[in-house]
């Protein structure tokens, strides 16, 4: 059982929860995630390490609504318990002295590139970030990503904040501008899609964190597997990070739906619930 | 010095043994047939996931115990990994000592109940009994008979929690909590250690819950085996992957003295064939695993499993049987099993293929499969399935399957489970370097004492072996067990 201790709204569609979990705070490193089981009947769902104390024996969980399990997770208050939390699991990600490095989130993705940002950053490099989301409510993290980046821009696809436009035109400003040397791109597959078709016309190293579907997060399942290079590699134990480029997007974007119809129809049935 | 045949001789002279043998002719013995297991109807226990052997009655269990002729030289006991004192508890059911019975299995096999519901004794114990070897007949039931014991004393009530020795405060960690992990643990704990196992799912037990179907190994008869082995003191730690929730190095610091690795072989292969990563292609291990370890069958848990009307499963072994049954009990039309060898061939248990078939199960052998096709969305419709036949022995001793030229053909399918088999897990070899394992990933261990290379820590079950049976990765629990005792026993006399 793991305690709520912290929360936080950051959104309408958007939780933090500061959970104890004081093995996981010790070990874990930027890019690590988790797995989470709400209570006996729950299912398994992958969540970003976001941040992490290793004193106070927490890690910290940015949640975004899409489904039943994060939206029961939205719900849940300080004070109440995790059945399961798992981890830390994946492979850190690989921080070292770039020169100038590029971070572009889109949505809650931001939640898992905010402690790469700060990692690189930390490393001495020069962090130039984009942040992406569709309207001004939903830009999460703003102030926190704005600490450890020497640049950062916003764009919303309205343009209701920051500047209209998709998270790639941020990029390219940046691009245009100038020299970089490495991208980190983590936020909805369709975004990573469009943002690595950017930095490859740049010819920039790109890397992206994909967020599959999960079961186990141990190797166990196949469920999370993708193809990069034409390969099969298994997101939890051979990711979650990989070479942008190389990543056949169009298969993960079809595999991520497949249990679309089936979490639909169980979100509409257990949105009736909440709402009486 | 005694050895075990002495002792199996003394114990086989014993007066109640040598009166139950009188009390009826061999002949009278071998005249009986044996017992068959009553079962749910094939036709309604495809569609619910209760148990699909019933267990045999107090007079069946009698009956079937006086088939056994009690062998000067039980060559039967030759046949079980772990020396179960086959005749000793088979003798105590014909004088209607159940209880007693029961104990005797758990004085070598810490899981009775589940050993005598899925270990292969067509190819173990009942292989070498004398009916077999000798008497060209049908073997004792010496599986329906260890099983039948084993209920008895869980549903008495009574269940004999095995004693401990004093403490001795010395820690040791068992990483992985299936069946080898479990056998190390009861003798650990046996023998006054402070025993911790680390399980890396929420929920102990290994294959034994993710993986075997409640049909054949109900969960509840896994608990109880857990529960003894809790009241005998052993600690379960579940959410706790070793090496990355701590490293074997972390958890030396924390007093850990000796460690035993029984991670198994959870890594599924795929064929990497066209297509085999559209939707509603699963691995077995994430079928089961949803079915199994999530309850996805049950509309109150969270977990979704998509449950086809045309299901293909891909394999010949428990896995592929579990995983065809399943797809039936979730509701399928038409089930197929598409192996690449014939029938006889299937490494499965022969209980599984006969259930299987009954349930109405499609055998497709000598059949394999080479592409798969999908719809707009993803969702996998047809494969190409190509014919084989048998050429020469290889290796293993099978022939080997050759793809017949031209012989392809299309199959309509909406869920296909690839269960070819799987391989050791990694996460324990990937954090320390300095442990050698194999080409194929299996942890190389001493044959007597399962010490691996690195001093202290052992291994066996599916991480030694890369896929093999309960009854085998028990067998390794406890021969790891005796080598890490007789390790700690020489390491404390050095202080
Ligand atoms: C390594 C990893 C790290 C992740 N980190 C975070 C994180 O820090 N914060 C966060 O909010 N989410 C994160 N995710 C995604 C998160 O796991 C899913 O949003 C969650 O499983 C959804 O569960 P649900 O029951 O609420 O919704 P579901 O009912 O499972 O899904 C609802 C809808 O969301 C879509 N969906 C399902 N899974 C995903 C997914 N993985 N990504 C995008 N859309 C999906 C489905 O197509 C469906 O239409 C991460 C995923 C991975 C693999
Ligand atoms: C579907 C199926 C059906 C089968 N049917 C039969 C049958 O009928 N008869 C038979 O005899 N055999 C059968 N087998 C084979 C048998 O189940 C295995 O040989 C046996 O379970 C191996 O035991 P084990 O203890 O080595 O590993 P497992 O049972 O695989 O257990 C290993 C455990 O270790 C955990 N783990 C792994 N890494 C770590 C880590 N780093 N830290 C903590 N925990 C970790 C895993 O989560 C798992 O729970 C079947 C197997 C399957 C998959
Ligand atoms: S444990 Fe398995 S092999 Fe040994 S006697 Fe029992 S059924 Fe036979
Ligand atoms: S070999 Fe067969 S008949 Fe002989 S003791 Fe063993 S089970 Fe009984
Ligand atoms: S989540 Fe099961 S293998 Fe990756």
């Amino acid at each position: 059982m793991n305690k709520i201790v912290e929360k936080e709204q950051l959104n309408n569609n958007v939780v933090k929860l500061v959970i104890h979990a004081p093995r996981i705070a010790r070990k874990r490193k930027a890019g690590h995630f988790v797995i989470v089981k709400i209570n006996k009947k729950g299912e398994r769902i992958p969540l970003t390490i976001a941040d992490a104390d290793a004193a106070k024996g927490t890690i910290t969980l940015v949640i975004q609504k899409v489904g039943v399990t994060s939206h029961k997770l939205s719900l849940m208050e300080e004070g109440d318990s995790l059945a399961d939390v798992v981890g830390p699991l994946g492979h850190a990600t690989e921080i070292y002295k770039a020169g100038t490095v590029l971070c572009a989130g889109g949505g809650v993705g931001v939640a898992p590139l905010l402690p790469i940002a700060r990692a690189f950053k930390k490393a001495g490099n020069r962090v130039l970030s984009v942040i992406a989301a569709r309207n001004r409510d939903l830009i999460i993290l703003e102030d926190e990503m704005r600490e450890c980046s020497d640049e950062l821009i916003i764009m919303t696809d309205d343009g209701s904040y920051g500047k209209q436009g998709l998270v790639t035109h941020g990029m390219e400003e940046i691009l245009d501008m100038v020299k970089v040397n490495l991208a980190v791109t983590i936020g909805p597959a369709i975004m990573m899609k469009f943002a690595s078709m950017t930095t490859k016309k740049y010819n920039v190293p790109t890397i992206a964190s994909l967020n599959t579907i999960m079961v186990d997060g141990t190797g166990m399942c196949g469920a999370c597997r993708v193809s990069v290079d034409g390969k099969t590699r298994f997101v939890c134990v051979d990711g979650p990070e990989f070479d942008a480029h190389k990543i056949d997007y169009d298969e993960m974007i079809m595999r991520l739906g497949a249990y679309e119809d089936m979490e639909r129809e169980a979100y509409e049935k257990y949105l009736e619930t909440v709402s009486k | 010095m005694e050895t075990i045949s002495d002792i199996l001789k003394s114990e086989r002279q014993q007066a109640w043994r040598d009166e139950l043998r009188k009390s009826m002719k061999a002949k009278e013995r071998t005249s009986i047939p044996r017992v068959k297991m009553p079962e749910q109807d094939p036709h309604v226990r495809n569609k619910n996931h209760s148990e699909v052997n019933l267990g045999l009655t107090d007079e069946m269990a009698i009956k079937e115990a006086q088939r056994c002729l009690d062998c000067v030289d039980p060559t039967c006991i030759t046949g079980c990994p772990v020396g179960i004192n086959i005749p000793k508890f088979i003798k105590r059911i014909e004088q209607g000592e159940f209880l007693e019975s029961a104990k005797t299995l758990k004085e070598t096999n810490a899981l009775p109940a589940v050993c005598g519901r899925v270990c292969p004794q067509e190819v173990q114990c009942e292989a070498n009994c004398f009916y077999v070897q000798k008497l060209k007949k049908d073997p004792v039931a010496i599986g329906f008979l260890e099983r039948f014991a084993a209920d008895y004393e869980r549903n008495s009530g009574n269940i004999s929690v095995p004693g401990v020795d004093n403490k001795n405060g010395i820690k040791v960690a068992v990483i992985g909590s299936g069946p080898a992990g479990l056998a190390v643990a009861g003798d650990m704990i046996k023998w006054g250690y402070d025993v911790t196992v680390f399980e890396a799912l929420h929920e102990i037990g290994g294959v034994l819950k993710y993986g075997i179907p409640e049909f054949r190994l109900p969960n509840e008869i896994v608990d109880v085996e857990i529960d003894n082995l809790k009241q005998m003191g052993v600690k379960f730690e579940t959410n706790f992957i070793v090496g990355t929730t701590a490293t074997v190095d972390d958890l030396r610091k924390e007093g850990f003295e000796a460690f035993f690795v029984g991670s198994g072989a959870g890594l599924p292969k795929f064929m990497n064939i066209p297509g085999e990563n559209y939707r509603r292609i699963f691995s077995s291990n994430e079928y089961l695993t949803r079915v199994n370890l999530m309850n996805a069958a049950n509309p109150d848990y969270d977990t979704p499993v998509f449950s086809g009307k045309n299901v293909a499963v891909i394999g010949g072994g428990n896995t592929a049987m579990d995983s065809v049954r399943t797809s039936k009990r979730l509701g399928a039309d038409r089930s197929m099993i598409i192996y690449r060898r014939s029938i006889e061939e299937m490494p499965a248990r022969v209980e599984e293929v006969k259930h299987a078939q009954e349930e109405g199960v499609e055998f497709m052998n000598l059949n394999s499969p080479v592409e798969y096709f999908a719809d707009e969305k993803g969702n996998v419709n047809k494969m190409l399935v190509q014919k084989m036949e048998l050429g020469e022995p290889d290796s293993s001793g099978r022939r080997r399957p050759v793809p017949l030229e031209g012989s392809e053909y299309e199959v309509k399918v909406d869920t296909v489970v690839v269960a070819i088999g799987v391989s050791p897990n990694p996460l324990i070899p990937a954090s320390m370097p300095e442990l050698e394992v194999t080409d194929w990933g299996t942890i190389k261990v001493d044959k007597d004492t399962m010490q691996s290379s690195v001093e202290g820590i052992f291994a066996g079950g599916d991480i030694v072996r890369g896929g093999a049976t309960v009854i085998l990765a028990m067998g390794d629990g406890r021969k790891a067990a005796k080598g890490m005792h007789e390790y700690l026993k020489s390491k404390v006399g050095k202080k």
